[in-house]
């Protein structure tokens, strides 16, 4: 066995600014070389002890601890932020906003210029790094040039100059589509076999983590290491689903199907799977017998495009003849890499911009001569994070803010905006401040102020996005009763999860064009469309290989059907 | 959307001067220009910076956003200055030829004039070189020369990273702006300043508080990469001195030291043919 790089010895951790504790006697041991995931819902102090091991704590975020942690056998406290930064590299969430260089030579280079490195060293290390990560012919240019997965290139590169010997990842797929985070994990796969270097990686999409191999998963909850086993072994147990972690979901299928996990059927990734012989009959067997729910009455059209085309200022045409019809109580998702025309066409039909050709009509009017406000009484725009859209220091204020910007008299605001509140759920925090609220609370105050111009139809833009299981459950729950009101959601989302179980319809959008429109099971089982939209296979669809399913196209919607009719509790 | 600092990437004489060379003499450049008003030295320094923009192969469609700001300022001062002194002329060059008189406190005299083409010179000399170095300094050689000429690099890499950030905020102002005109905050010029100013609230709110979340991240992964570690860092953009460097800071050089000999020469920083 090879020797700790990274020990917690009985350690525990209080921020300066809060009541409790957020990390209890924790004691982790991380050797050279291994390759971890650590698990927990928000909150469970997975971000608080990354920061620990790359010394923001105790040295930017200060607070009381107890215990010890060694990192390369000294102490972090004796060690500093700077020495550790030479052991461990740490690649932050979000790429973007860590993106520090005009360029991304300049990038890879922050840590070697504050190092003091000279030429032609320099020049000769940034080469490497970006060679390691195939980027050197990008090495000119800009943050905005690049997409979400190339600018994670740049980050890990950025680390990697410095030869370190723990990388830590918080949340790496967390802005990634699923095709790109699927060669984000396997680049790190690579990076790790080729430098030897020790990886921990935080991250709520377990499933996508499991692509490739990992030594151990350490579960966390309340501030407490709950489990620390070998995949195989935390898989076939109740620990994940019982602390508000996803589970795979061809494990959720396995047991729906009655099937019992053991560690010996390897069940961490759906290639090592092994089932024997009763266990694929079983899956089968439950596949016939998944009742199929009745056809849906159609609803009348609530908004058609028809041949829309749009092309940008600069020349950069986004939308090529794009037809799409929604109907009136539809729940349906919109999906493509960033730039295939998903946020353009949801701007064209908000009136943000104006298309060249074609023509949008909603309830069988055409809309060319409406302005953007009076689109807006029917169809409002959340926006991906809701601190771009809160305006007003109170919540009352801010969900009253249309309204009172259409001149609506007061003593009928407050009863509308009262009535948006409790759908929401805010009917308690109705005197609070927007300050007070948690992100996906704020997210709720976002959508009650749309709600309350009571529009037919919202489109929300990455509704769950950086959220962890519960809380995009509580925010999708929500948005499907919303739905059973009568209200049409249109959800623009990377997330293949969300497609499956809440849009029975999805539009892909591919350069410009409508790539296809189906059923999302019917999509996520097309090889050719996940490819061309950056999606990737639904493991369900694998595990119905497996098991000889005739028809995994049909199984993979009996499970969304079973999973509905089940109506999960969050 | 309007970019200020407007590089353009074009290979001339001008381009291949290192970023700290370039601030140099636009600093010996302007110090020059500001401190003297010999209109030999102005004109020459006028027809030398109208050559180098030719040089720098920048044309005059590439800036035309900041050519029409500067002239309009240069207006402006010159109106200015003849509303309010319109005899400064006069008690500069101790003399006083009329030219035409509008009302008797508004006579119009030859040293007013004189003294007002002295001024546009100055602009003349001194638009033309900031241009040269807005447009031809590439952002990420700028903090690098910031700190080579002696401005802490702390300081120095604020800039860059402002630069960095700035088409970022441009976008997320834009997006902003969308989603709150749809629930009604009307943007346009119709409205009143006081409405003006509140729907403008509406926006830059949510965008103060979105860039501090930024600012959050940023800072704390620029000290993860050992940012403020040492008390000096190497610059991956920095590129050695070569001849063509020293020959420009000297030539900058020797026109602040013919510009202070004039004035010393002169008697007063003003070339005086009426006496």
């Amino acid at each position: 066995m090879n020797e700790p790089i990274i020990e917690f010895k009985h350690f525990g951790f209080q921020y300066n600014a809060q009541a409790e504790p957020t990390l209890y006697d924790i004691d982790l041991t991380v050797r050279k070389g291994e390759k971890i995931v650590i698990v927990g819902p928000s909150g469970c102090g997975k971000s608080t002890l990354a920061h620990c091991i790359n010394g923001l704590i105790p040295f930017a975020l200060p607070g009381e601890s107890t215990g010890t942690v060694t990192v390369a056998g000294k102490p972090t406290k004796e060690q500093g932020i700077f020495e550790l930064s030479r052991t461990v590299g740490t690649v932050l969430q979000d790429s973007d906003a860590q993106f520090i260089g005009l360029t991304v030579a300049e990038d890879i280079a922050f840590a070697l210029e504050n190092d003091c490195v000279r030429e032609p060293e320099l020049h000769e290390r940034v080469r490497k790094a970006a060679d390691m990560v195939a980027l050197s012919s990008h090495l000119l240019h800009a943050p905005s040039d690049l997409s979400g997965g190339q600018k994670q290139r740049v980050s890990l590169a950025g680390v990697m100059v410095d030869d370190v010997e723990v990388l830590l990842f918080d949340e790496p797929l967390a802005n990634l589509d699923p095709a790109t985070g699927k060669t984000a994990i396997e680049l790190i796969d690579e990076i790790h076999e080729q430098t030897g270097a020790a990886i921990i990686i935080i991250e709520h999409r377990l499933e996508d983590v499991l692509h490739r191999n990992v030594d151990r998963i350490v579960l966390m909850d309340r501030g407490r290491i709950l489990a620390d086993m070998p995949p195989d072994e935390l898989l076939s147990g109740p620990l994940l689903s019982e602390n508000g972690i996803r589970e795979p979901l061809y494990l959720a299928a396995l047991k729906y199907a009655g099937v019992a996990v053991t560690p010996d059927m390897r069940p961490s990734s759906i290639r090592t799977l092994k089932l024997g012989e009763n266990e694929k009959r079983a899956v089968s067997d439950w596949f016939h017998s998944v009742p199929i729910p009745p056809e849906p009455e159609p609803q009348p059209y609530l908004l058609r495009a028809q041949h829309v085309g749009f092309t940008y200022e600069s020349g950069h045409k986004a939308l090529r003849d794009v037809s799409v019809d929604i109907r009136r109580g539809e729940m349906l998702a919109i999906v493509g890499t960033n730039g295939a025309g998903k946020s353009t066409f949801s701007k064209v039909v908000c009136g943000f911009e104006r298309q060249q050709e074609g023509e949008v009509t909603f309830t069988g009017c055409d809309w060319a001569s409406l302005s953007l406000k009076e689109r807006a009484d029917h169809v409002g725009y959340v926006m991906q994070n809701p601190n771009q859209m809160i305006s007003k220091t109170m919540i009352f204020d801010e969900v009253a803010l249309g309204l009172r910007t259409r001149k609506v008299p007061e003593e009928e605001i407050r009863p509308r905006v009262e009535d948006a509140l409790r759908i929401c759920g805010l009917w308690p925090f109705r005197n609070w401040p927007v300050s007070a609220l948690s992100f996906g609370q704020k997210k709720r105050v976002t959508i009650a102020s749309i709600l309350v111009l009571d529009p037919e139809m919202i489109i929300l833009d990455e509704p769950t996005a950086g959220q962890d299981y519960r809380h995009y459950t509580e925010i999708m729950e929500f948005l499907r009763d919303l739905n059973a009101k009568g209200v049409t959601v249109v959800l623009i989302t990377h997330d293949m999860h969300l497609m499956l179980e809440y849009a029975p319809r999805a539009v892909v959008f591919s350069a410009g064009r409508v790539l296809a429109d189906d059923s999302s099971a019917a999509i996520l089982t097309d090889p050719e469309i996940i490819a061309a939209a950056s999606l990737k296979e639904t493991s369900l669809y694998d595990l119905a290989l497996l098991c000889g399913v005739d028809d995994p196209r049909a199984f993979v919607q009996r499970f969304i059907d079973h999973e509905r009719r089940e109506a999960r509790q969050p | 959307m309007i970019n200020i600092f407007n590089y353009v990437d074009r290979p001339s004489p001008i381009h291949r001067l290192t970023g700290a060379t370039k601030l140099v003499c636009l600093l010996l450049w302007t110090f020059a220009a500001m401190s003297t008003y010999d209109t030999r030295l102005l004109i020459a320094m006028a027809v030398l910076s109208l050559i180098l923009f030719r040089i720098s192969k920048i044309r005059v469609k590439d800036v035309s956003f900041l050519l029409v700001l500067m002239t309009t300022f240069m207006v402006l001062n010159n109106l200015l200055i003849f509303i309010f002194s319109p005899q400064h002329g006069v008690s500069l060059y101790g003399a006083s030829h009329p030219v035409f008189r509008i009302t008797e406190r508004y006579t119009v005299t030859q040293e007013q004039l004189f003294y007002h083409l002295n001024l546009v010179l100055k602009y003349l000399a001194t638009i033309p070189a900031v241009i040269l170095f807005v447009c031809s300094t590439n952002p990420s050689e700028f903090a690098a020369s910031l700190n080579r000429i002696g401005v802490k690099y702390t300081i120095a890499y604020s800039v860059a990273l402002a630069l960095r950030y700035i088409p970022d905020i441009q976008k997320e102002y834009h997006e902003i702006s969308q989603a709150q005109q749809a629930r009604g905050i009307e943007m346009s010029r119709k409205q009143n300043l006081i409405k003006r100013l509140k729907s403008a609230s509406a926006i830059l709110i949510p965008l103060i508080l979105s860039s501090m979340d930024r600012i959050d991240t940023i800072s704390n992964a620029m000290e993860l990469r050992g940012f403020g570690k040492n008390r000096k860092r190497t610059w991956y953009m920095a590129r050695p001195f070569r001849t063509a460097d020293f020959i420009a800071m000297a030539v900058c050089a020797l026109l602040l030291a013919a510009a202070i000999v004039l004035n010393v020469v002169n008697g007063s920083r003003f070339w005086n043919p009426f006496t």
